[in-house]
């Protein structure tokens, strides 16, 4: 059972792992890498080491995507879908 | 504005963008005066208020003509056609140096790919005895670890206490690492004083507008991380977790409650003040340990801080206060690291 389950996880790391390289937008890409941080993190704890289980889901999964996210609103990539999102009565 | 772009068709990062976007230099066509007067209407209207300001009502259209941009960009025509043609062959041989590039790139990654993959397989098997890692260290570390350290979780007990020099460099990394990207960031605030209402704007663009479902959460949850935030900080020698984690959460915590109130809010307990006085506080405090351990240790001196009984919250000597001192370090260095990102400064 475990080993399925680890199997699955480590599929799922693969494909996380591939699919940051070959999305178009950078938004999704910063949300796969942050699900490739958590799945790690569950990984750690299989691993039989759960000080960087925790260690990686702050870090990893938290921190870390929220600098790449502030960096992207710094750099205005995701600007124009926010501005849609927030007032849609403008464009009325 | 004019004599930056004439400046700018001949700067590096002007013939680096066109080298990597693969252009002709033909393509970049001279604009005509005509389209530039289309081109740059507000420049002239400026010019038109300035004249109109200084000099009395009835000028402003002989004042307004010598600023016409027609007359600035003569220099863009008198342009040697030698130059020209240097430049294209100069740029083909960038193109050309492009697709060798590209190729050696992958050539490379293959390479190290299969090198990797090689050096993978001569490693001994997970957990058999030939491994390196398993000499006379691991056997003290594993035996006596508790008995020497007094925590029951052998792995802070080792990173805090036999091998608290290597931490200490870690934590001494961290600090250097926040003080960089201060140095980087903190740079445009002090050379033009001009751009300081644009920057402004920006801030209070950036700044949370009172988004509702995120500050109600926030109310809840932010409590709740940093609690166990220090939780994990003072359990460090007796279960998973220690300073980095624990530090890493309250960061986190710290992080939300910024993003969900703003930064005046986060002020209130959390300023510039208090950020510096914690982070080189707590660095001093930690160095002054490992000095301890250091004069202790080297001269063969049993140390007096007790260990304590195994399992109780304040046992295994030093450990838990150089826990709680990392832990306030790595949660400074994620909130600044945000606040840096985010805005510039606290």
């Amino acid at each position: 059972m475990t080993k399925t389950i680890m199997m699955l996880l480590l599929l799922f790391l693969i494909a996380c792992a591939i699919g940051v390289s070959f999305t178009k937008n950078l938004l999704v890409s910063i949300v796969i890498f942050m699900s490739y941080s958590l799945v790690m993190s569950i990984i750690w704890i299989f691993l039989e080491s759960p000080d960087l289980a925790i260690t990686e889901a702050a870090v990893g999964a938290g921190i870390t995507s929220v600098l790449f996210f502030v960096t992207l609103r710094k750099i205005n990539a995701v600007e124009e879908e926010e501005e849609d999102e927030q007032d849609p009565g403008r464009l009325q | 504005m004019s004599r930056i772009r004439e400046d700018y068709n001949k700067t590096a990062a002007y013939r680096f963008r066109h080298f990597v976007e693969g252009d002709l230099p033909e393509t970049i066509e001279e604009p005509t005066p005509e389209e530039l007067e289309a081109l740059c209407p507000p420049e002239e209207t400026h010019g038109h208020a300035a004249a109109a300001s200084e000099s009395a009502e009835g000028q402003r259209q002989g004042t307004g003509k010598p600023r016409s941009p027609s007359e600035q960009f003569v220099d863009l025509k008198e342009r040697d056609p030698l130059e020209d043609a240097k430049r294209f062959a100069e740029m083909s041989g960038f193109r050309w140096f492009r697709r060798i590039y590209q190729i050696a790139a992958m050539v490379l990654c293959v390479c190290i790919i299969a090198m990797l993959i090689i050096t993978v397989g001569h490693m001994p098997i997970h957990g058999s005895n030939d491994t390196p890692t398993s000499n006379e260290v691991m056997e003290r570390y594993l035996e006596k670890g508790q008995e020497e350290t007094g925590a029951p979780n052998l792995v802070t007990g080792m990173i805090l206490q036999y091998r608290a020099f290597d931490t200490f460099g870690e934590t001494n990394v961290l600090f250097i690492s926040t003080c960089v990207v201060m140095l980087l960031l903190l740079m445009k605030k002090k050379e033009g004083k001009t751009e300081k209402p644009a920057e402004k704007d920006g801030e209070s663009r950036y700044e949370p507008g009172g988004d509702i479902i995120l500050q109600t959460v926030a109310r809840v949850v932010v409590p709740m991380i940093m609690v166990f935030g220090f939780y994990i900080l003072l359990n460090g020698h007796l279960s998973p977790g220690g300073g980095f984690s624990g530090g890493a959460v309250m960061g986190a915590g710290l992080i939300l409650h910024c993003a969900a109130f703003g930064f005046s809010r986060t002020a209130r307990f959390f300023n510039e003040k208090v950020y510096d006085i914690i982070k080189v506080g707590s660095l001093c405090l930690y160095a002054i340990i490992i000095t301890y351990y250091l004069f202790t240790g080297a001269n063969d001196i049993a140390s007096i801080v007790p260990l304590g009984k195994v399992g109780n919250i304040i046992s295994s000597g030093l450990i838990l206060p150089i826990n709680i001192l990392v832990g306030l370090e790595v949660a400074c260095t994620m909130y600044a690291f945000y606040a840096f990102f985010r805005k510039g400064g606290f």
